[in-house]
């Protein structure tokens, strides 16, 4: 019965996600400037950045909601894939001719060797998959092997993503330093600023959502995804029935901060820049709120989480900028202790109370065996 | 090997440790410890806390390392396999079942997939990707399930049983693994008296199909199962024998029924 609601629930997912997609364009392209229905450019970027965000508390969830493994440096994947698709953009101002527009830092007739292969608009969009996924391939491993777990894994990850922040922060490496990259001209050969890229990247960021929602639904299908959700709630038991758990949770840390990757390639041509704060470990700590607050029992919770927090984040620094901090951490505080399956469970729970149904309402049991 | 010759011909030996020694912080948790298991047996190891028959069955398992000694998994086809160089799962894929004191089992997934997860089929990453249960797979489940009787929870979320239904179920789950031995920790822990009798029913039923080796507390449930009692006492076998030899040897006495 949970099964039927939670297919219909996926299908009506998917219609939103797709309709959103097609719609939100459409409003800019076909509505005249300043009627009632236009969709500005500027909307369509931002709604476009929140799809982003979406894609990355996903990709953060796969781990934390559903393998029991809570990476606080998820910002380190998601701008590594901005950063290496940052470089093909700025090499594109370069090869258009407008010299004017390099960043300072970057010595045309001498570019470091690791520029080189990033004129290729084929190998950058295959770094924005593979660096974040040698990376966490790399330190998934090692850590995996040696059993780190918990919350040692946890700030493993917090010092990863802070040792990311510092060797892109520096001016010794030649990645642009703490201003990083900006004003981005060229974009696969056309200017950034026309509507005609605007939409194309709003379109680009919610087929990359849809795709990587239904990634997720198939994934938890498999008996991989059982094999995730058991290592989550008692990993010695998955041990001693035959599996080897570092496999299976090396694949989805890699798998995990390559979905980070390419939404950080989307979201960098749409936010026009890409700079170091993308990897400190408050931007990690965001993502976790995000997760938390949509809910991380839930498939589209962490989505909800994303845009609701996004957007109440855009709203409270515009009318008081100095209180969001506190108001952020206040919002973490009061759904830990009050909402511990965020809003997608409060809806289910009150679903489930008007349906007078009690096995619902306690669908999770959180019963850790050491 | 030498020692297996002499002391065990004739016999079909499933396992065997010989001299295995571990210790913890200088404490000697097992000291040249002796132990073998033959073909279909279904062995109980008792002891006083801290003797170390917790750390015994992790050195079987590969959860920690021996100091020195050997454990070996003799195969069916005579291969001899050291099982102190393998990990958890290698160990377990070799057909060695181990339950847990606590019952673990996956609250959040159903009976049905409890067992599902446990079969013995190919367990890489690659495989669980595009696995699909076939006919076969569905007919052992079923036959687990009625054996530890609980068809009729088939597809209710594991976290809902009762603790000793999720003891049966833990068994269930090594029971789909086909294992040649079974290690069973405790496995009348908190169950009802009735409970624990239908718990010794399905161990003595499964004699001569596994071989097995249970350790307990519970000396109403040994009596019901023991055929050979091995008793532990500071990381070294006290005694072996049946129950009734153990149950009245003064130095087991001693040492472990005499403190009850």
């Amino acid at each position: 019965m949970t099964n039927k609601l939670e297919k219909s629930a996926d299908i009506g997912v998917f219609i939103a996600l797709i309709a959103f997609t097609i719609v939100f364009p459409c409003l800019n392209a076909f509505t005249a400037e300043g009627s009632a229905m236009h969709v500005s450019g500027f909307q369509l970027s931002v709604w476009g950045k929140y799809m982003c965000y979406a894609v990355l508390a996903l990709s953060l969830n796969m781990l934390w909601g559903y393998t029991g493994l809570l990476c606080l440096g998820q910002c380190l994947f998601f701008a590594l894939g901005g950063y290496a698709f940052g470089m093909y953009l700025i090499l594109s101002i370069g090869e258009s001719g407008d010299m004017a527009s390099l960043p300072t830092f970057l010595n045309w007739d001498d570019l470091p060797a690791i520029w080189g292969p990033f004129f290729s608009p084929v190998f950058a969009v295959g770094a924005v998959l593979l660096v974040p996924g040698i990376v966490a391939f790399i330190f998934g491993f090692l850590a995996f092997r040696s059993r780190i777990k918990g919350v040692y894994f946890s700030i493993l990850t917090q010092a990863l993503t802070y040792a990311g922040f510092l060797l892109f922060n520096s001016n010794e490496t030649p990645f642009g330093g703490t201003n990083g990259f900006t004003n981005f001209k060229v974009l696969f050969g056309a200017d950034v600023n026309t509507a005609a890229i605007d939409q194309g990247l709003f379109i680009a960021s919610g087929v990359l959502l849809i795709g990587v929602y239904a990634l997720l639904t198939w994934l938890l299908a498999t008996k991989f995804g059982k094999v995730q959700r058991a290592i989550r709630d008692s990993e010695n038991r998955v041990r001693f029935s035959g599996f080897s758990t570092t496999h299976y949770k090396v694949f989805i840390f890699v798998l995990s901060a390559m979905v980070a990757g390419a939404a950080g390639a989307l979201y960098v041509p749409q936010a026009g820049i890409i700079n170091p704060g993308e990897m400190l470990p408050a931007r990690g700590l965001d993502i976790v709120v995000w997760v938390a607050v949509g809910g991380r029992s839930s498939k589209f919770g962490p989505v909800i989480g994303a845009i609701l927090v996004s957007l109440l984040k855009s709203y409270t620094t515009q009318v008081f900028p100095e209180y969001w901090l506190i108001i952020l951490g206040g919002i973490f505080v009061f759904v830990v202790i009050f909402m511990p399956d965020g809003v997608v469970g409060l809806i289910k729970k009150v679903i489930a109370l008007m349906k007078g149904d009690p096995e619902e309402i306690d669908e999770n049991i959180e019963e850790e065996t050491a | 090997m030498k020692i297996i010759s002499e002391l065990h011909k004739g016999t079909d030996l499933v396992l065997s440790a010989e001299g295995v020694n571990r210790s913890f912080d200088g404490f000697k948790a097992i000291n040249d410890l002796n132990f073998y298991l033959a073909e279909g047996e279904l062995r109980t190891v008792i002891g006083p806390n801290g003797a170390g028959k917790s750390t015994f069955m992790d050195l079987i398992t590969g959860r920690t390392r021996p100091d020195g000694g050997t454990i070996t998994f003799h195969e069916d086809d005579g291969h001899d396999i050291d099982l102190t160089k393998l990990r958890e799962y290698e160990v377990n894929r070799l057909g060695i079942a181990r339950k847990f004191q606590t019952p673990s089992v996956f609250n959040n997934h159903t009976v049905y997939e409890n067992i599902l997860l446990s079969l013995n089929r190919p367990r890489g990453v690659m495989s669980a990707l595009f696995y699909k249960p076939t006919k076969k797979d569905l007919e052992e489940i079923d036959v687990v399930l009625e054996l530890i009787r609980l068809t009729d929870r088939k597809h209710d979320l594991a976290g809902f049983l009762s603790h000793g239904q999720k003891q049966w179920l833990e068994i269930g789950m090594l029971l789909a693994q086909k294992p040649r031995i079974l290690l069973v920790d405790e496995p009348a822990a908190g169950m009802s008296d009735e409970e624990t009798e239908r718990t010794g029913e399905l161990l003595l039923s499964l004699r001569g199909k596994h071989s097995i080796i249970v350790v307990e507390h519970d000396m109403e449930f040994i009596r019901q199962i023991a055929t050979k009692v091995t008793v532990l006492h500071q990381g070294h076998v006290l005694k072996e024998g049946s129950f009734d030899e153990v149950s009245s040897d003064p130095t087991v006495k001693k040492v472990y029924l005499g403190r009850q």
